[in-house]
């Protein structure tokens, strides 16, 4: 398959120039070319205004897309409790159901979990399937692909969407290429096209320096991992009417090749910093480990979580599990305190969507600054201290 | 295990040096003026741990890329660490393959380099930023995998413990070879080559494959074989701020402690 540029009818107006994304059309010797670098994106087509642009050539393995219907959510649970992220899909599920006029379905697998997979019903799904067997108390991804894949080819999902947690991401790319469908990662915005009905798969690219947004056209289901945090929960609709399918599977058609010998928290009490509605986050500016003691304790007094950046991480200051931002955790909590934080965009895309950011920084020109709701230039270690103080007297009384 | 220590393949792919890419905003499209290439600087991690699996059990580690021709120099950085052999399968039929059709591309490869015992990935790349090819890779070739692993414990009788993070968890796992693994930027602290392995390196010999050689089916290569497309690239829309306080340390406090009251926090 290739795109072309019939000549006879190109009239050399060169807007086609201007729309690749790829830079891959290029005026040569006077006349518009299409370069090697095109990715057949197909960007350029609506474009040109005398239909002078084609795509040739066999367009693969195209079957029958229409029988594939509904929106599938991956049902992920911890120690059968579902987990937050599921109620965010089914949030963003249901409008896009609603859009393709299909029905909206989950999929949970665990032990004991047939009756949090019911409940899901009361916030607006149409079908729950519930695979609830004790070989299944501990993920693992054999049994977990082995049993979703067998789902997907008896129910034929048009889409299927999974947080973009460990598991989700774990699994999702074996399910993809298994029924050799698409997937896009990390997808902080969904929606279906209205002329074409195809979901539409936004995620962020170059370390979150651009937005893209993706499509997966001629194979079924259409597949994202979903960011948490970032599209809004479901509301509970008491009293919905949906359905619950007891699924069963023979344990020893499916494989299991790694053995969990033994499962450790990271925890260190307090909310973690995917749940809390307050972070106080440190960086580089803490300018060494025993910074993050008074950010912890700021963080204490204010009931929150503590965060970093990545400088901070890499620096050894604090464990991995504190990251936010691209190559960290996502967080949308209430009130975002960045302490000693310059404001990259790859931390920016792991806290923009806080509701409240405030900021502390010796730079009156550091980009967390031009974004912050409250944007304070001073020395967080003499700033700190003295809040902390009078939070202790307010409570005090 | 083969009686000759381990059978490590490593997966490393070239990257541009900076993410800090532009969009134009007048033409829509992205601004990529002499942007250099680099060794995706997760997989640093993923030929670190494959060097040092070598120096414990002994064996051999071949480097595998695809890519265009110039990602080359991608796996020389790697052999300078301490990788043994590479291979680059570089094609123009490869070009615009998404995770799903590189994930391919790599199992036909590594099929024709031979037999292994443990294939390690990189969490993921800057420029693609997924992570998926690692697991896709190891469906491809039907061996199961264990992805976010921060520390191999060790090998035994053709099995291997791993710990891995799971979001709020660790886990020790075992598994059996042939498997895949992707590393966390936990497990390792890479080294920087020597001066005489740099040397070797500049001059050993890449191993160069193309679709032809790989046999496999030819629709399913790059762009043909990517069943996703892009659209649109553009840049994301700017948070406004708000308020910039200046002053002395004591008024900023107060501030602070103010609007954490009217947001009901205290
Ligand atoms: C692919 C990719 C992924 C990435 N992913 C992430 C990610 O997930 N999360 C992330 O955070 N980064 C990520 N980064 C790194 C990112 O580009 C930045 O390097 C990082 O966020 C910088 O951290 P920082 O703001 O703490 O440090 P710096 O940029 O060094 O900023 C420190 C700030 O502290 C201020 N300061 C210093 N001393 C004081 C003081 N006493 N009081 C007040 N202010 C002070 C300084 O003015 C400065 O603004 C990623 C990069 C890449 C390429
Ligand atoms: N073109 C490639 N050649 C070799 N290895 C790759 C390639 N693309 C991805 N990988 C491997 O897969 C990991 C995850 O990449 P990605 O899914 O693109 O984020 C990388 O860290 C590499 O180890």
């Amino acid at each position: 398959m290739s795109i072309i540029i019939v000549e006879d009818k190109c009239v050399g107006c060169g807007l086609c120039i201007k729309s690749c994304p790829y830079d891959a059309i290029k005026r040569v010797d006077g006349k518009v070319r299409i370069t090697d670098d095109c990715r057949m994106c197909g960007v350029c087509l609506p474009v040109c205004p005398v239909d002078a642009i084609e795509r040739v050539g066999k367009e693969e393995r195209v079957g029958d897309l229409s029988e594939y219907r509904g929106v599938l959510v991956f049902g992920e649970q911890r120690n059968s409790r579902i987990s937050p992220v599921v109620y965010e899909l089914i949030g963003k599920g249901r409008e896009l159901a609603d859009k393709i006029g299909e029905e909206l379905e989950c999929v949970v697998l665990g032990e004991d979990v047939t009756e949090e997979a019911e409940n899901l019903i009361n916030y607006g799904v149409d079908k729950v399937y519930v695979y609830d067997d004790p070989s299944l108390a501990v993920f693992r991804e054999d049994p977990y692909v082995d049993i979703i894949v067998d789902l997907l080819r008896k129910i034929k999902p048009n889409i299927f969407l999974l947080g973009a947690t460990a598991i989700g991401r774990s699994i999702a790319p074996r399910i993809a290429s298994r029924i050799k469908t698409g997937l896009t990662a990390d997808c902080t915005e969904l929606d279906i096209d209205p002329e074409t009905g195809l979901l539409l798969q936004t995620r962020p690219a170059f370390g979150g320096n651009v937005m893209a947004t993706i499509i997966c056209p001629r194979s079924r289901p259409q597949m994202a991992t979903v960011r948490y945090k970032v599209m809004k929960r479901a509301e509970r609709r008491p009293g919905y009417k949906g359905e619950v399918v007891k699924m069963r599977f023979d344990p020893e058609e499916v494989r299991d090749r790694v053995e969990v010998l033994e499962i450790s928290d990271i925890g260190e009490g307090g909310p973690s910093i995917t749940e809390a509605d307050i972070i106080v986050s440190g960086g580089r500016g803490l300018g060494g480990p025993e910074g993050f003691k008074i950010i912890r304790e700021l963080a204490d007094l204010l009931g929150g979580a503590v965060g970093a950046s990545r400088a901070a991480v890499d620096e050894g200051w604090i464990a991995y599990p504190h990251q936010i931002g691209l190559s960290g955790r996502t967080v949308r909590p209430k009130i975002y305190i960045a302490c000693g934080i310059s404001g990259s965009v790859q931390h920016l895309a792991g806290m923009k969507g806080s509701e409240f950011i405030i900021a502390i920084n010796k730079d009156p020109s550091a980009p967390i600054l031009k974004i912050a709701d409250m944007g304070l230039v001073g020395d967080l270690y003499e700033v700190i201290p003295k809040l902390i103080d009078r939070i202790r007297r307010l409570k005090k009384g | 295990m083969h009686g000759c220590g381990l059978k490590i393949i490593v997966c490393v792919k070239q990257v541009p040096a900076t993410t800090e890419v532009e969009i134009d905003s007048e033409r829509g499209t992205l601004i990529r003026e002499g942007v250099e290439s680099t060794i995706n600087p997760f997989d640093l991690y993923a030929v670190e741990e494959a060097v040092r699996l070598k120096e414990r059990y002994g064996g051999e580690i071949t480097a595998i890329s695809m890519g265009p021709p110039q990602a080359e120099s991608s796996l020389r950085e790697a052999l300078a660490m301490g990788c043994d052999r590479a291979v680059l399968l570089t094609d123009k039929v490869f070009a615009g393959a998404d995770t799903l059709a590189t994930a391919y591309t790599l199992a036909c490869g590594i099929r024709k380099i031979g037999t292994y015992d443990i294939i390690i990935c990189g969490l993921k790349t800057t420029d693609g930023d997924t992570g998926q090819v690692g697991p896709g890779l190891a469906e491809e070739l039907g061996i199961p995998h264990v992805s976010y692993v921060r520390r191999i414990h060790l090998f035994m009788d053709g099995q291997i413990v791993l710990e891995r993070t799971l979001d709020d968890v660790y886990e020790k796992v075992r598994v059996h070879m042939p498997c895949l693994i992707t590393v966390t930027k936990e497990i390792n602290e890479p080294r920087l080559p020597s001066l005489k392995r740099k040397l070797w390196a500049r001059k050993a010999q890449i191993k160069i494959l193309r679709a032809e050689d790989l046999g496999g089916e030819a629709d399913r290569f790059g762009l043909n074989g990517s069943p996703t497309r892009v659209v649109k690239v553009f840049n994301p829309p700017p948070r406004l701020g708000g308020r910039l306080i200046k002053g002395e340390p004591d008024m900023l406090a107060d501030e602070i402690l103010k609007k954490l009251v009217e947001l009901n926090v205290l």
